[in-house]
């Protein structure tokens, strides 16, 4: 088995949306919040498969779209002294700051490179003990373990030069802010690889208090469909639940080791989402022990705040109240070749997305 | 970001294996995983596996769904 073929079966496809097609009596609209699924979901052309009172909306699941602003102006800011070296995962390096993007940085001279892995930059670290190493730590709980084992190497090596500058983000919080903006909404299709970190068990609070649905779901097209139909069965019995359709990687009680690890580097503060604006307990900070390793603390810096993008509708966007379409900008000024907002940056955000799947509607 | 990708251990070295992702070979951390062994299936996210994948599970959710044709029944 290879675990990817299987589950993009035309056969199988075909059965899940002719069991769809059953459920006629009312419209189902889902959200799902993470990118990998946005992208996932259109690359698939499922909106065009799916009956038409199956309505799918996009949350701020993509780490790259709800950055700060004022995280990429530290960044750039860190970037212009000489002895630091920035290292970032590749979708960061074209999200617009204020005035510039870290790759018009490195086009000037500074000196950012594309990692593949956070080891990859403590890899620098030890190669280059004169150069002070930044590394840029953004994702979810799926990326967050990975930035805590390089801090934690850094630490039990005695490395001096190795920093972080951290905009690592949870992601139950900012469903539950989706929920208190009112975003009419039936169900919720999980991340399934933030799942398969966290268990399924962190989204109890939301089938209890709030009375919406959720289904950890992969990646693949029957995946999707399958989690489609597992939420709509929960609507029609109005049984709001927590389900797991991605069983081969996920479990309730997730990796704990994983879970260890991210509890002992970090700790929750409050954050800001682009988009969302400050959200609490969502950020994930370096705690006392591997505090020195934050990279603000050892080299503190003041930019000017500024998280306006004139005309880009990325906010709206992300918290499911609006589509690309709905923005003037979209596929004429802000396109992948000159992106305005994170949303078009990104290959996992909802701009990009539409711009490469469904220009055209 | 957020994707992972299916890959088989094929070699371990302290806290570094070698994955193979349809034959290219890729290095991941495997801190993550306990008592990794050649062979298994992980997902590999950001140069690390963050978790193995089950064969069983995954013939279970293949079956639920080809189960599933017998049973279409359109609602009126």
């Amino acid at each position: 088995m290879r675990f990817v073929d299987e589950f993009r079966n035309k056969e199988l496809v075909y059965i899940l949306i002719e069991k769809l097609k059953g459920f006629s009596n009312r419209t189902y609209t889902y959200m799902e919040v993470c990118g990998g699924h946005t992208m996932a979901i259109h690359r698939f052309g499922l909106p065009s498969l799916l009956p038409k009172n199956f309505k799918l909306i996009s949350g701020p699941g993509c780490p790259v779209c709800v950055t700060s602003k004022s995280f990429i102006d530290k960044a750039i800011a860190y970037s212009q002294n000489h002895d630091f070296v920035i290292t970032t995962f590749g979708d960061l390096i074209r999200v617009p700051g204020t005035s510039s993007t870290l790759e018009m940085e490195k086009e000037k001279g500074a000196d950012v490179r594309i990692v593949f892995s956070s080891l990859d930059a403590l890899e620098i670290a030890k190669l280059e003990p004169k150069k002070t190493i930044v590394f840029l730590g953004i994702g979810f709980e799926t990326t967050a373990p990975g930035t805590a084992i390089a801090v934690q190497t850094a630490y039990r090596m005695k490395l001096s030069n190795f920093f972080l500058l951290s905009a690592h983000k949870v992601m139950p919080p900012a469903m539950e802010s989706i929920i208190n903006a009112k975003t009419q909404l039936d169900g919720f299709i999980c991340p399934g690889h933030v799942s398969t970190i966290t268990g399924s068990t962190i989204y109890d609070f939301i089938a209890k208090k709030y009375g919406i649905g959720c289904v950890v779901t992969g990646f693949e097209p029957t995946d999707l469909l399958q989690a489609i139909y597992m939420l709509t069965l929960q609507v029609e019995n109005s049984l709001p639940l927590v389900e797991i359709q991605y069983k081969r990687a996920v479990t309730e009680k997730g990796n704990s080791l994983a879970q260890k690890i991210l509890n002992e580097v970090f700790y929750l503060d409050d954050d800001w989402w682009r988009g969302l604006g400050i959200i609490p307990k969502s950020g994930l900070k370096l705690n006392q022990t591997y505090s020195k390793y934050d990279i603000e603390r050892k080299y503190p810096i003041k930019i000017s705040q500024s998280e306006n993008d004139d005309g880009c509708i990325c906010g709206d966007i992300l918290r499911g109240q609006l589509t690309p379409y709905d923005c003037r900008l979209f596929a004429s000024i802000c396109n992948p070749n000159n992106p305005i907002g994170a949303c078009m940056v990104s290959t996992e955000g909802a701009c990009q997305t539409y711009f490469r799947y469904k220009k055209n509607g | 970001m957020c994707l992972s990708v299916p890959a088989q251990i094929i070699s371990l070295d302290g806290e570094i294996a070698e994955v193979s992702i349809g034959g290219t070979i890729f290095k991941a951390g495997i801190q993550m995983i306990e008592n990794p062994a050649i062979g298994e299936y992980v997902l590999l996210h950001a140069g690390f596996a963050i978790q193995r994948i089950s064969e069983d599970e995954a013939n279970i959710t293949l079956n639920i769904i080809h189960e599933m044709q017998s049973k279409i029944n359109h609602k009126k």
